[in-house]
């Protein structure tokens, strides 16, 4: 008998503690089965001394979206790749360490405390959902080490403190943008919300549109709420079918906007989605297949622009992963890249010094556009409105602030 | 009246589903007193058992009535297997010990199934690469049933999908053929003699060991039954998939009268209808807070669930 609990047992953890991924440079670790156990190395015990300068990532490798994780990281490892391959930073090579937060803000927590008390990182990349990087923000802020999201467009994300930054444009942008397109090119009257009310970011997006939309004479007809998570929407899209609109806009992640889109055309609902950046990831139509055809999206890049700075990103990006990189992946290596450019400008990588070359960030060439950061440590960038056809995203418009 | 309708369908189709997966919980409870928390993982990886047979057939196979035949049969062949090796390995060896013991071990093992599935792991036979463990990003689930209108009432006001009555009709038909097992054969009655008290079954000569291993099993092939029916049914799986079901489904056994049959039935479809029928008629957003503050409702008033001592007999 005991033998057999043991070997039970043995098999879990071997389950358990498999949950790392291996990219080239960096060295995830799931922070709760291992936290305290493994002893850092002593490169990491003083980085200053060290031959590598280390940053922290912060991502949802694993979970409900771990599409975007996945993207993100390897956007950043780009970024560092090429980095490194031009001499580093002061002389010394730059390396990324990984933790999973498997999409959840307590674990994002967990991990920012960790990279900043245990690995000493020098500043912290992350996270891709705004509500994971609404819980890091106070942790980093209170440690004085600079915080940089690729894409968390809440804006409160950066109002945390004068160490958080980004690198895309935040929700009354993005909800704006979506209620023109929907006012001005597709005319739409009567539109319906269907948000996730769990989401920061989803509610952020609602909130904006609903009052943008209004405020140009369109008419918000329902709003209807679900939770991340859901996979049965369809007693939320009974009711919106009811009310009759021209478009219903949906702000929320890929995997439940796949399952939205299907359920709607399943009840008879004939209505023009549209929806934010959080719709963007290949899996959207593997998941939707055409369910989500002729939707409308606002993003923060697309890969047909045809401007030498992102096609060369993309050719270099399709050899190392072989896909065509999303706006998350362009986010990413725009994040890293703005971080260690500051660190070239930065008299030293003290968190002060790095937080101020951070924010004296001007035209910096992006892939998802030229970011200058504003006072609020956000960055001022044109979004552009996007279709789906055939299974992929086409580029329909480019809308300014 | 037609949105009632279709309120009363998805609440239905919803509520079949958390009635399957809760049998598994009462039976289980029923012979052992155990809460079995990995049941909703075992569900998810029934599901992607189905997932990997409907792949070897390929796409065309889709849509035949085989094809369908052959996903259930395997994929609840193969989760009545994990379930006699989940009983045989985990809970066997813990039956003395307190019952504490066996519940965490339960939860240990839900985590174990719903984050190990999250790993990508591929290995290399022959050439050719196979998937092992799937990994975290969902999965579109082939399509078992081409989609047909079978009714559209008024002007495309409700449609009801053939896949929708062909599912409910699978879940009846396993309904149907657990209550035949329980109540006439047997082996149900040896069942039904170890949930009484398995003390004095044993001294009968009933095989205690082999009819909880056997109930383990037809727990968790109802639960991969169950399970397809979902995959068909919202088309998009991960290895998440069963946390919630699972939990939703332990609502409906206890609400039910956990340990009693036909409670779980009840409960789950009261459930799936009451969730329903909140988002409805009154704000979306409440619909989690009154699955719990229905259980919570029932077990105020009767705390031995709606059936738990109407029908004295446990299985």
């Amino acid at each position: 008998m005991r033998v057999h609990v043991v070997a039970a047992v043995a098999a879990l953890s071997v389950l358990g503690l498999g949950c790392e991924r291996k990219p080239t440079t960096a060295e995830p670790v799931k922070p709760p089965e291992t936290a305290g156990k493994d002893k850092p190395k002593p490169a990491d015990a003083k980085p200053a001394d060290s031959a590598v300068i280390l940053l922290g990532e912060v991502g949802s490798l694993t979970g409900s979206e771990a599409a975007f994780g996945v993207s993100t990281q390897n956007g950043i490892e780009l970024a560092l790749e090429e980095a490194n391959a031009a001499g580093g930073v002061k002389g010394k090579k730059l390396a990324v360490r990984v933790y999973d937060d498997q999409s959840k803000p307590e674990e994002a927590a967990a991990a920012t405390t960790r990279l900043i008390t245990q690995d000493k990182v020098v500043a912290i990349l992350g996270e891709v959902a705004s509500s994971n990087s609404l819980a890091m923000a106070p942790i980093a802020q209170e440690a004085k080490v600079p915080m940089v999201s690729p894409s968390s467009t809440n804006p409160k994300v950066t109002e945390v403190g004068d160490y958080i930054f980004r690198v895309c444009f935040i929700d009354p942008f993005q909800g704006f943008v979506m209620a023109r397109y929907a006012h001005e090119e597709l005319k739409f009257k009567k539109v319906a919300i269907l948000t996730d009310k769990k989401s920061a970011y989803s509610e952020g997006l609602t909130e904006v549109f609903q009052r943008k939309f209004a405020e140009m004479g369109g008419k918000i007809v329902g709003v209807e709420a679900y939770a991340k998570g859901d996979t049965d929407f369809r007693a939320q899209l009974t009711n919106i079918k009811k009310l009759k609109p021209e478009g219903l806009y949906v702000p929320g992640y890929y995997q439940d906007v796949a399952i939205i889109a299907e359920q709607a055309r399943e009840l008879g609902l004939k209505v023009v989605m549209m929806g934010g950046d959080g719709w963007d990831s290949e899996k959207l139509f593997e998941l939707g297949g055409s369910a989500v055809e002729g939707s409308f999206v606002s993003n923060h890049y697309s890969a047909d622009d045809p401007s030498p700075r992102v096609q060369d990103f993309i050719k270099k990006y399709q050899a190392k992963f072989g896909a065509v990189p999303d706006s998350l992946a362009a986010l990413g290596y725009d994040a890293a890249n703005v971080t260690i450019e500051a660190m070239r400008r930065a008299p030293d990588l003290s968190g002060p010094s790095l937080r101020a070359a951070i924010a004296a960030t001007r035209d910096f060439p992006g892939v998802a556009g030229t970011i200058t950061l504003d006072e609020k440590r956000n960055p001022v960038k044109p979004a552009v409105v996007l279709t789906i056809e055939g299974g992929k995203f086409k580029y329909k418009s480019t809308i300014a602030p | 009246m037609y949105e009632f309708i279709q309120h009363l369908i998805n609440g239905l189709a919803v509520g079949t589903i958390y009635a399957l997966v809760a049998l598994g919980y009462t039976m289980v409870y029923g012979v052992l007193k155990l809460i079995n928390f990995a049941h909703g993982d075992v569900m998810m990886v029934g599901v992607y058992v189905g997932y990997a047979v409907a792949f070897l057939l390929g796409r065309e196979a889709m849509g035949g009535l085989g094809a369908a035949l052959l996903v259930f049969a395997v994929s609840m062949a193969a989760c009545a297997l994990l379930g006699f090796v989940i009983e045989r390995f985990a809970y066997r060896p813990l039956r003395d010990k307190s019952r504490l013991t066996a519940l965490i071990t339960a939860i240990g093992i839900s985590f174990a199934l719903s984050y190990g599935f999250q790993l990508d792991f591929k290995v290399t036979v022959g050439g050719a690469e196979v998937t092992v463990l799937p990994g975290a990003a969902a999965r579109r689930f082939p399509e078992l049933i081409r989609p047909q209108e079978w009714l559209v009432l008024g002007d495309n006001d409700v449609i009801i999908w053939n896949w929708q009555v062909i599912s409910f009709g699978i879940a009846l038909a396993l309904l149907a053929g657990l209550q035949v097992l329980v109540y006439r054969t047997r082996f149900g009655k040896a069942m039904r003699a170890v949930s009484h008290d398995h003390k004095v079954a044993a001294l009968l000569g009933i095989p205690v060991d082999t009819v909880i291993a056997v109930t383990f099993m037809l727990g968790s092939a109802l639960a991969a039954g169950a399970g397809i029916l979902y995959a068909i049914k919202d088309k998009t799986i991960q290895p998440l998939m069963g946390v919630m079901v699972g939990l939703k489904a332990f609502v409906a056994a206890v609400i039910g009268g956990i340990g009693n049959l036909p409670g779980a039935v009840v409960g789950g479809l009261l459930l799936g209808l009451c969730e329903e029928f909140i988002v409805g008629y009154t704000a979306s957003s409440w619909r989690d807070a009154v699955a719990f503050g229905f259980l919570i409702v029932v077990l105020l008033f009767r705390p031995e669930g709606l059936f738990g001592r109407v029908q004295a007999e446990k299985v």
